[in-house]
């Protein structure tokens, strides 16, 4: 018999979809039960409470959350995310119900025994509910008090060398695709820059200054399988800027049938003969390839590397050997402003270590500006529409380049300084009005 | 500035607002300070450090406030 009848929560389960609230029921079961005997820190009765309180939520329609506290571990402004339920003593396992988020590792390979190590401690001081992943990509571990937060990331650092990630105002955990570990797109090590980035900005990691949250995300290429375009305030996406290498062999294997499109992703169903046509050459955003005859031809410099042919035709067509990342800014989820995706600020950038360009010439200079200018709550992306690309441009020494320009009247103005200007604003009105009449 | 100098002048004009206002952002901190916001950065981590300023955080935004004040800390018993 549950803690707590549940009868909103119970009709959710009846959908077709797995249920966060079936799996809540196992875990308070399990709890309950105790087979491994766990000396749990926190209350055995966590989850029965989580479902009591969210069925009570759904009746009044009214969130039983506080918003926020100053639980944290000791100098560090994030990481734990302070949540306390304003009816403690009916709800006494959820009173405390902080978060923490983990910087899970570069694209996101674990061993099982890791795995395992992290979910013994979280059942041991926490809730057991984790969250793989959130958003931000961290591996979320949801629930536990305010006395164990110390505990758990004692643990956490000298016994699995395993950090706390980025929350509030601060550089959130920087995360990245699985990138060359496993993926022949990849025109960039994005764990090697992701590790070497979130080393590097440790300080800016922990210890919140900014004037709200900051994300960093890595794509290998442009598939965006971080969605770092949509969502980071900084987007590094893998490109290349010698062409398309074609193997025209394996083109008229495509053709002909012997390899399957997309490699056999959509098999499960009959679409018909593959054609080149519809399926690949009519598709380019860009119309830059054709047929000529039994050769595929890719006008290269028109190519804006959507990555579509090389999707469907992975093994004829490979992504070019001169490397490296365009970097984007500003993406963001709506709070303040509307949703927003990330602007074209390098086109072109080499991505090898220690990554100092990127770091001296991007990264930094755009801080300085966003800590300065930015108001309270303000995203880059906002504070690039308010002062402007220009201003962006300013701040950062780089040249205004046509690719920036995202569509006609929305930002294509540049103008000129007077000091830029060869003789100035001044002109010699008798001089003028001898060629152009009142 | 030194910091023992730039400490006491955050403290008094965090002090001084008091009555109204327990919890800062960032930015308002470094205008106080009248410094860049990295040079700002430097004294307020050690004064955290120091445990005169505490962080508060909804999980989205972080803000400041001296050690023990605010109405959290006196929900949680902590004062
Ligand atoms: C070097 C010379 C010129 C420059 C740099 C220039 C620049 C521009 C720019 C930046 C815009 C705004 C584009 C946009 O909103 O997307 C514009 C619009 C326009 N320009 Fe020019 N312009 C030039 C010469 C001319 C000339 C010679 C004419 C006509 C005799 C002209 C007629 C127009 C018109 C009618 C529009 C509005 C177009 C529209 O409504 O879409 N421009 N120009
Ligand atoms: C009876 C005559 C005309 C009609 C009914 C007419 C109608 C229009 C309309 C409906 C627009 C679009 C306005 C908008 O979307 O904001 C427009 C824009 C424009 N028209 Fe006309 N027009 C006429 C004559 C002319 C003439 C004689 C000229 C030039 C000598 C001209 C130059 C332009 C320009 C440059 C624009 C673009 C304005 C801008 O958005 O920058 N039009 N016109
Ligand atoms: S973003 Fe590109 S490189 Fe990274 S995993 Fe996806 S397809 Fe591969
Ligand atoms: S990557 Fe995209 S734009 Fe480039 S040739 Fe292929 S389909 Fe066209």
């Amino acid at each position: 018999m549950a803690k707590h009848p549940t009868p909103m929560l119970d009709q959710l389960e009846s959908g077709p979809w797995p249920s966060f609230v079936s799996d809540l029921k196992q875990l308070a079961e399990a709890r309950a039960q105790n087979k491994e005997g766990v000396e749990f820190q926190i209350p055995a009765d966590v989850a029965e409470d989580l479902l009591g309180i969210l069925e009570l939520s759904y009746k009044h329609g009214r969130t039983h959350w506080k918003h926020g506290g100053i639980v944290g571990v000791f100098g560090y402004g994030g990481g734990v995310i302070g949540r306390y339920c304003d009816q403690p003593e009916e709800f006494s396992g959820v009173a405390h119900f902080h978060t923490m988020r983990i910087n899970q590792p570069g694209g996101k390979f674990y061993t099982s025994e890791y795995l395992r190590n992290l979910c013994d401690l979280w059942d041991f001081r926490g809730s057991g509910i984790t969250n793989m992943h959130g958003s931000t990509g961290d591996i979320i571990f949801l629930g536990t008090t305010t006395p164990q937060l110390e505990e758990i990331f004692f643990e956490l650092t000298h016994k699995y060398n395993q950090d706390l990630g980025g929350s509030g105002s601060n550089l959130r955990t920087p995360s990245d695709c699985i990138g060359q570990a496993r993926c022949e797109y990849a025109c960039y090590d994005t764990q090697a820059m992701c590790y070497d980035l979130t080393q590097e900005y440790q300080d800016e990691l922990h210890r919140p200054a900014f004037p709200y949250k900051f994300k960093f995300k890595f794509d290998g290429c442009p598939n965006c399988c971080v969605a770092s375009i949509a969502r980071a305030d900084f987007s590094f996406i893998g490109t290349w800027r010698d062409n398309i290498k074609i193997d025209q062999k394996a083109v008229q294997a495509y053709i002909g049938g012997e390899i399957p499109p997309n490699a056999g992703a959509h098999s499960g169903r009959d679409w018909g003969k593959f054609d080149i046509q519809a399926e690949v050459i009519d598709l380019c955003p860009t119309e830059c390839m054709a047929m000529d005859g039994k050769t595929l031809k890719i006008n290269d410099k028109e190519c804006n590397r959507c990555m579509h042919c090389i999707n469907v035709m992975p093994r004829a067509l490979r992504i070019g050997d001169d490397r490296g990342v365009s970097v984007l800014a500003g993406a963001k989820a709506p709070i303040l402003d509307g949703a927003q995706m990330g602007t074209l600020i390098v086109p072109f950038i080499s991505a090898e270590p220690p990554y100092t360009e990127i770091k001296e010439t991007v990264i930094e200079p755009i801080w300085d500006w966003w800590m300065e200018e930015g108001k309270n709550r303000e995203r880059l992306g906002e504070l690039m529409k308010r002062q402007g690309l220009q201003k962006l441009l300013e701040v950062t020494g780089l040249n205004p380049d046509p690719r920036m320009v995202q569509e006609p009247r929305s930002n294509p103005y540049i103008f000129w300084n007077e000091d830029e200007v060869e003789g100035g604003w001044e002109r010699d009105i008798n001089e003028f009005r001898k060629d152009h009449r009142r | 500035m030194e910091y023992e100098e730039a400490k006491e002048k955050l403290v008094a004009a965090l002090q001084k607002k008091q009555k109204t206002k327990s919890k800062f952002y960032f930015n308002d901190l470094a205008k106080i300070l009248e410094a860049k916001p990295r040079d700002a950065k430097k004294v307020i981590n050690r004064m955290v450090q120091e445990q005169v300023l505490e962080y508060w955080s909804s999980g989205s935004t972080s803000l400041y406030g001296l050690h023990g004040t605010g109405k959290q800390a006196a929900a949680e018993h902590e004062d």
